[in-house]
């Protein structure tokens, strides 16, 4: 980006800027392709940055536009995070419920210790680690999407 | 006891506490070091000190003596107190770091810009850190008490004057060294000696845990009781004992059934069913909830999410802390079922929460690996005090500083310390009868049915207004702390009303929650203004740079 700010919009000869790879032959071990000749509108390249600057600022002035997506990304990690509660509420918050209605669960033995022990004791711990690895993966990729919604130019 | 490891043990962990405090002293240059360690600790620092504030006596004691009492129902305490980081996670850790805000209160008058919102949250701080302090001060006084036969003040008196004076003097810096050195040192004083009990089982050739003819006793024993409680002897008899009175067994009797105690192995092996009774389900559930949403509210708990760099940094830390304090967890079980084994005998006396720090002494001897052991875990259990407590005043003093005395110098944080840390000692020496999980439990069930509310609704919904949650907090918080004080304080109780006050959470999160979104759609007109920067300001990734 350092001739960004070149104020004459010039169709660019290769080679210091973007058709580097073609100056680099046999870099993958195959033979260069034909590069296409590269042109690239410095003009265009401005208004790309103006576009995300600009979303950016409708974020933070609370245009319309900006507030629906807020409200986008909020719902999305709201509905992330509740669904991955329920899978804990359903998972071992089912526990006590089914120990009361099917008593014969609390009798079978796992290499002799009861179930409910080792349940509870012991699986309960890896469960709820994983269900919270999940959450920050899956919440980490929700907030990348949305970067890339408020930063891809063609919007 | 006679063990001459206990006394350097304590004594040890107590001056590497100072120690490293003063070595934080050193480092803590300004307000901001004092308060939020600048914002500058590495996440796995940050997570192991908020996993060492978290392990209270409750986890480190409570936990064991619980499961020695009444068997598989109680490990939902554990279970619980891990589960609470995941709903910190799911709900509340990012976005809580990104508002920037420092204490709770800073959140309310963030989110609704409500001064007196403000107040009342403060009160509800401070209230929760005193309820959860004088436990912590307890478990020392009765620790040192039994370890040593020292007097029960001098125990609660030692870790006071040590947290304080180290809080006061270093801040939030040099506590989160001391924390993250001290989860360290409760992991390995647990798990040390378990894996030495465990040998000892194999080595004993297994017994039973749950023998035929019920727990027996394994050497001849003196019982000193210590609460009352009715026996039911083998021969039949029932007896009345009080505190005072000795009873002796010889080696191979079995131990008499305590009222109130799961003494009978399908009781304590096997989960409440249904038709036994319905309160223990609903119980049950109330104990989930208040654990599984308490932690979120607890004043100790939230603060350190400050000292996290960014949103995304505060998620991850709080993945490795779920992840070091489910390790831990694993722990205490073993303990509370070997006690059945070799301390059968705290099931008469009443004093299960010592199980952790006799149980080492019982099972292996006198000799010196027992001894040792046991001033390991001696050490580990002032290890907890000291941190928990550090944590619960730093909290509580941070809010006494900025909001009551309204001051945000050095000086006002500590005269703010020696406040919060004098009223729960003085609370401690005189209330020595409470129990010390019982009283955990109704911290996390007041935090639960004030603090999670507001939060989750504060950080998810535009709707909510600042008369909808001070309406919230004042029903569901007030009646949760209104059913603490009728079972701290009130007369005994039995039948619903006893399950409903002692586990409040399953009726008091729910009507918290309900009145909260019922007020602020009536009062639809207050919701904020700057609604939508703030929401903005909560949710958006760091990676947008706004």
């Amino acid at each position: 980006m350092a001739d960004a700010d070149d104020p004459v919009p010039v169709p660019r000869p290769g080679g210091s800027g973007a058709p580097e790879r073609a100056g680099r032959p046999g870099v993958s071990g195959q033979p260069p392709a034909p590069q296409p000749r590269a042109r690239i509108v410095l003009a265009e390249v401005s208004r790309r940055e103006d576009r995300a600057r600009r979303t950016r600022a409708e974020l933070a002035e609370q245009t319309r536009v900006g507030e629906a997506l807020v409200r986008g990304l909020v719902r999305a990690q709201f509905a992330l995070a509740l669904r991955l509660s329920l899978v804990v509420a359903i998972g071992l918050g089912g526990l006590p419920w089914l120990f009361a209605v099917a008593p014969a669960v609390g009798r079978v033995t796992v290499l002799g210790v009861n179930l409910p022990w080792l349940l509870l004791g012991v699986a309960s711990f890896p469960f709820l680690i994983a269900v919270g690895w999940a959450y920050v993966r899956l919440a980490e990729r929700n907030e990348q999407d949305f970067t890339d919604l408020v930063q891809r130019p063609e919007r | 006891m006679g063990n001459g490891f206990v006394v350097p043990a304590i004594v040890a962990v107590t001056l590497v506490t100072v120690g490293i405090g003063f070595y934080g002293l050193r480092l803590a240059r300004t307000t901001s070091d004092f308060l939020v360690a600048s914002r500058a600790v590495s996440p796995t620092w940050n997570a192991a000190a908020i996993g060492g504030e978290y392990l209270s006596a409750a986890s480190f004691l409570g936990v064991a003596g619980l499961v020695l009492k009444y068997g598989v129902d109680v490990l939902w305490y554990p279970v619980g107190f891990a589960a609470g980081y995941l709903a910190l996670l799911l709900f509340v850790a990012a976005p809580l770091r990104r508002s920037g805000a420092f204490t709770l209160p800073d959140f309310c008058e963030l989110r609704l810009g409500s001064r007196r919102l403000r107040i009342l949250a403060t009160a509800f701080v401070i209230f929760i850190g005193w309820l959860y302090l004088v436990p912590q001060l307890q478990g020392a006084g009765l620790t040192l008490a039994t370890v040593t036969g020292s007097p029960y003040p001098l125990g609660a008196l030692l870790v006071a004057v040590v947290v304080t004076a180290n809080v006061a003097l270093g801040g939030m810096r040099a506590i989160t060294f001391v924390q993250a050195f001290q989860y360290w040192l409760k992991l390995t004083a647990l798990a040390v000696p378990a894996i030495f009990l465990a040998l000892q089982w194999q080595a004993d050739a297994r017994p039973a845990v749950t023998p035929p003819d019920g727990p027996a006793f394994r050497t001849a024993t003196t019982v000193v009781v210590e609460h009352s409680a009715t026996l039911t002897l083998p021969d039949g008899r029932i007896v009345e004992v009080r505190p005072g009175d000795e009873l002796s067994f010889a080696a191979g009797d079995p131990v008499p059934e305590v009222s109130g105690v799961a003494t009978d192995a399908a009781d304590w092996l096997l989960p409440s069913a249904a038709g036994d009774d319905d309160r223990g389900l609903f119980a049950t559930y109330s104990l989930i909830l208040a654990t599984f949403l308490g932690t979120m509210g607890l004043p100790h708990v939230l603060v350190r999410f400050y000292t996290n760099p960014d949103g995304a940094a505060a998620r991850r830390t709080t993945l490795v802390v779920l992840a070091l304090v489910g390790a831990f967890y694993l722990l205490p079980t073993i303990y509370g079922v070997l006690g059945r084994i070799y301390t059968p005998q705290l099931l008469v006396t009443g004093q299960t929460d010592a199980v952790v720090v006799l149980l080492p002494g019982a099972a292996l001897g006198d000799g010196t690996t027992g001894r040792l052991l046991a001033a390991l875990v001696a050490a580990g259990a002032f290890a907890a005090f000291l941190s928990t407590s550090s944590g619960l005043l730093t909290s509580v003093a941070g809010v006494i500083s900025t909001d009551v005395l309204g001051r945000g110098s050095v000086r006002g944080f500590r005269l703010a310390t020696v406040i919060a840390g004098a009223v729960p000692t003085v609370l401690a020496l005189n209330l020595a009868g409470l129990d010390v999980s019982q009283v955990v439990g109704l911290a996390f069930a007041v935090a639960a049915s004030s603090f999670c509310p507001l939060l989750v609704l504060g950080i998810w919904w535009r709707g909510l207004t600042d008369l909808g949650a001070a309406a919230g907090i004042l029903v569901g918080g007030g009646a949760a702390v209104g059913a603490v004080l009728v079972t701290v304080l009130g007369p005994p109780l039995s039948g619903w009303p006893a399950t409903l006050t002692a586990q409040p959470a399953a009726w008091t999160v729910p009507l918290a929650f309900t009145v909260m979104v019922a007020v602020s759609v009536a009062t639809r007109r207050r919701a904020p203004a700057d609604v939508g920067a703030t929401m903005l300001r909560l949710h958006a990734p760091e990676a947008l740079r706004l």
